[in-house]
């Protein structure tokens, strides 16, 4: 039973990349086919993930469970996959959120060019392989996966935008990766392992010169997740990308910036969590400048942008700043609310993403542009797939403006949806400081995060009023859009998602507490990986 | 050895990150390759240099491990050769489609005014 659940692990990477490699030799024409094998390929994916998470959340910290040996040689020296709460989390939004943009792709989209779905399992095997790997350059090459498969699918639809907005994105990337390659080398090249639990026991014992050395590298390689991330200096390349590409891509990139989150967290936390010695706390204060500006430069984006697309770009731009700033800060108790933050933004942006195309539909605009790829690619399949696909459902109008209403009150983290809920969680974990006078023990810093995050959910709702009254109040020149049933749905299970998170507030919050706690201790993390037993044998 | 090293990864990096700044693609892409030169010589670097030391043990006996070079820098190497090179084929298509799309090579796509 053990040695069942014990594999399920390796489950998330292998199912897409073999389902994405087999899909590429069925005929385009067959495109239906290929998304339904996809979307049970990424079923499968979602249920193996939620079936982790609980694994994770009840039995997570034995070493028994949670540690697969890839080649079955014990870690520091063969590549381990390693599960815990956080990586779990991460699966089953990846999942989710994946599942909604497939089902959203085959109304129409995944007819604008070719190898959509698999370059959507090769996404998501890469994006899995990032989250669970416990190696620094497997996390490389996971990654490398990952951003091939995004190139593809920015690129998907092709037309000028898109290939001029792929052009900078890739270059930026590879430049990225070169800086990547560069820090885990020279983190190798003085501690002599890759294992990120085994570095994080190594790091205490490094004499000055060497421990410069690596904090040195930890800088480069941190720079790698930053430009991913979206940090302010590094983000320009992110608004035009996410808004050039194609619907159901954009709502899958959202979690592609929280990758570099994610793997900030954990570096941060597991090599210079509290035991790092003199190297603790490294780059803070850089996390915090960064994050804080690149929530200014995000609210200023949101309030200045004029297209929806734009719009939720800087979004997601405010999402990663405030997320660093938060990692930043380094207040134990707002760890918890971060994380939930996390969830709870990505899981209204992509929504947000998937509801712009629908709404831009019934204008000139958001038209024109689906015209120019229809006609770049031949609409040669249109007729007879629009009949094929179901019902245009009635009063399309007021379930957008509602999908619309809810997308910002969660986005501005107005009550009582979850934004206010993550929001108020991050700044109770700031102010939550026990027998200390806060006029006192609160820094600057602090106090400008607090006044940051106020004001970017205000910007957020100004625009959102602004964009939304020019939309749904104005009187409709073009015609009612013509939304598929299959369309909506999407949307709407993100966004009930969201309302399940602020509902299900209590239990959720127990689990992101659990998951800051294990972040904070993570010398039992690499005692876990490390002491993991061999299956089968000694 | 050193020094001819170091002296190499820095004019490869330099005259990489000088030409990633140009605004012609094709400058971009060669400044791209010329950068990842520069980081798998630097990754081969962090193994430390040895002349005349195999990264492979020796089937007759493991004998001194002092006697061997570290092997895993070179499997690093490999891995990054792969995937450096496969990233600059794509990215060489992009260019291409970006060329047929707007008729120039600037990178935004645009010939600029004081150009």
């Amino acid at each position: 039973m053990i040695d069942w659940l014990h594999h399920l692990l390796i489950i998330p990477i292998l199912l897409p990349l073999a389902v994405g490699a087999a899909l590429i030799p069925i005929d385009e024409r067959n495109r239906m086919l290929k998304g339904v094998f996809g979307f049970g390929s990424t079923l499968i994916v979602f249920v193996v993930a939620t079936i982790l998470m609980h694994v994770a959340a009840n039995a997570g910290n034995l070493p028994e469970t949670g540690i697969y040996q890839l080649g079955n040689w014990p870690a520091p020296f063969g590549i381990v996959l390693v599960l815990d709460r956080l990586s779990a989390l991460m699966l089953c939004l990846t999942a989710g959120l994946a599942l909604a943009a497939q089902v959203y792709s085959m109304a129409r989209w995944h007819t604008a060019g070719h190898h959509f779905h698999s370059l959507f399992q090769l996404l998501i095997a890469g994006l899995n392989g990032a989250f669970l790997t416990g190696d620094i350059f497997n996390l490389f090459v996971f990654f490398e996966m990952m951003l091939a498969a995004s190139y593809g699918l920015l690129l998907h639809g092709s037309g000028p935008v898109r290939v001029k907005a792929g052009l900078h994105y890739i270059a930026i990337n590879l430049a990225a990766s070169s800086l990547f390659l560069i820090g885990v080398s020279l983190i190798y090249g003085v501690t002599g392992t890759l294992n990120m639990a085994d570095l994080a026991t190594k790091l205490a014992t490094l004499t000055p010169e060497n421990r410069q050395l690596v904090e040195t590298g930890a800088a480069i390689l941190g720079i790698a997740f930053l430009v991913k991330a979206g940090m302010w200096p590094l983000s320009f390349w992110l608004p035009p990308a996410y808004a050039a590409a194609t619907p159901p891509v954009a709502a899958v990139f959202a979690i592609l910036t929280k990758v570099g989150i994610y793997v900030i967290v954990r570096l941060h936390f597991l090599i210079f969590g509290a035991a790092a010695g003199p190297s603790a706390g490294f780059g803070q204060e850089w996390l915090v400048a960064g994050g804080m500006l690149t929530i200014a430069f995000g609210a200023i984006g949101v309030l200045a942008s004029q297209a929806m697309g734009r719009l939720a770009g800087y979004s997601v731009l405010v999402s990663s700043g405030t997320l660093l700033a938060a990692i930043g800060l380094g207040h134990a108790g707002m760890l918890a609310g971060a994380l939930f933050y996390l969830v709870s933004s990505t899981l209204t942006i992509s929504a947000f993403f998937l509801l712009i195309e629908l709404v831009d539909r019934g204008r000139d605009a958001g038209a024109d542009v689906l015209a120019v790829t229809m006609e770049a690619y031949g609409d040669f399949d249109e007729d007879e797939e629009e009949e094929e696909i179901g019902v245009a459902i009635p009063g399309t109008m007021a379930v957008l403006g509602l999908c619309f209403c809810l997308c910002a009150v969660l986005l501005s983290g107005l009550p009582p949806l979850s934004g206010f809920v993550a929001k108020f969680a991050i700044l109770r974990g700031l102010f939550d400081m026990p027998g200390a006078d806060l006029t006192t023990a609160m820094s600057a810093a602090d106090w400008t995060y607090v006044v940051l995050l106020i004001l970017s959910g205000l910007a957020a709702m100004i625009a959102m009023n602004r964009i939304g009254i020019r939309t749904f109040w104005a009187s409709i020149e073009g015609t009612v859009p013509r939304v598929f049933v299959i369309e909506i749905t999407p949307v709407l299970v993100l966004l009930a998602a969201c309302v399940f998170l602020s509902l299900q507030a209590g239990p959720a919050m127990r689990y992101m507490q659990a998951t800051a706690d294990d972040l904070l201790n993570p010398l039992s993390q690499s005692e876990r990986v490390l002491s993991a037993p061999r299956a089968g044998g000694q | 050895m050193e020094l001819i090293l170091s002296a190499g990864i820095g004019a490869l990096t330099a005259s990489g990150v000088y030409l990633l700044l140009r605004p012609r693609t094709y400058q971009v892409i060669i400044g791209l390759s010329l950068l990842s030169y520069a980081v798998n010589l630097f990754i081969f670097g962090m193994g430390r240099l040895r002349v005349n030391a195999p990264p492979v043990l020796d089937p007759g006996g493991v004998g001194d491990l002092a006697q061997y070079t570290d092997p895993v820098t070179q499997a690093l190497v490999l891995t990054a050769i792969v995937i450096g090179f496969a990233m600059t084929a794509l990215f060489l298509v992009v260019l291409l489609a970006s060329r047929g799309f707007t008729g120039t090579d600037h990178v935004d796509g645009r010939e600029q005014r004081h150009d």
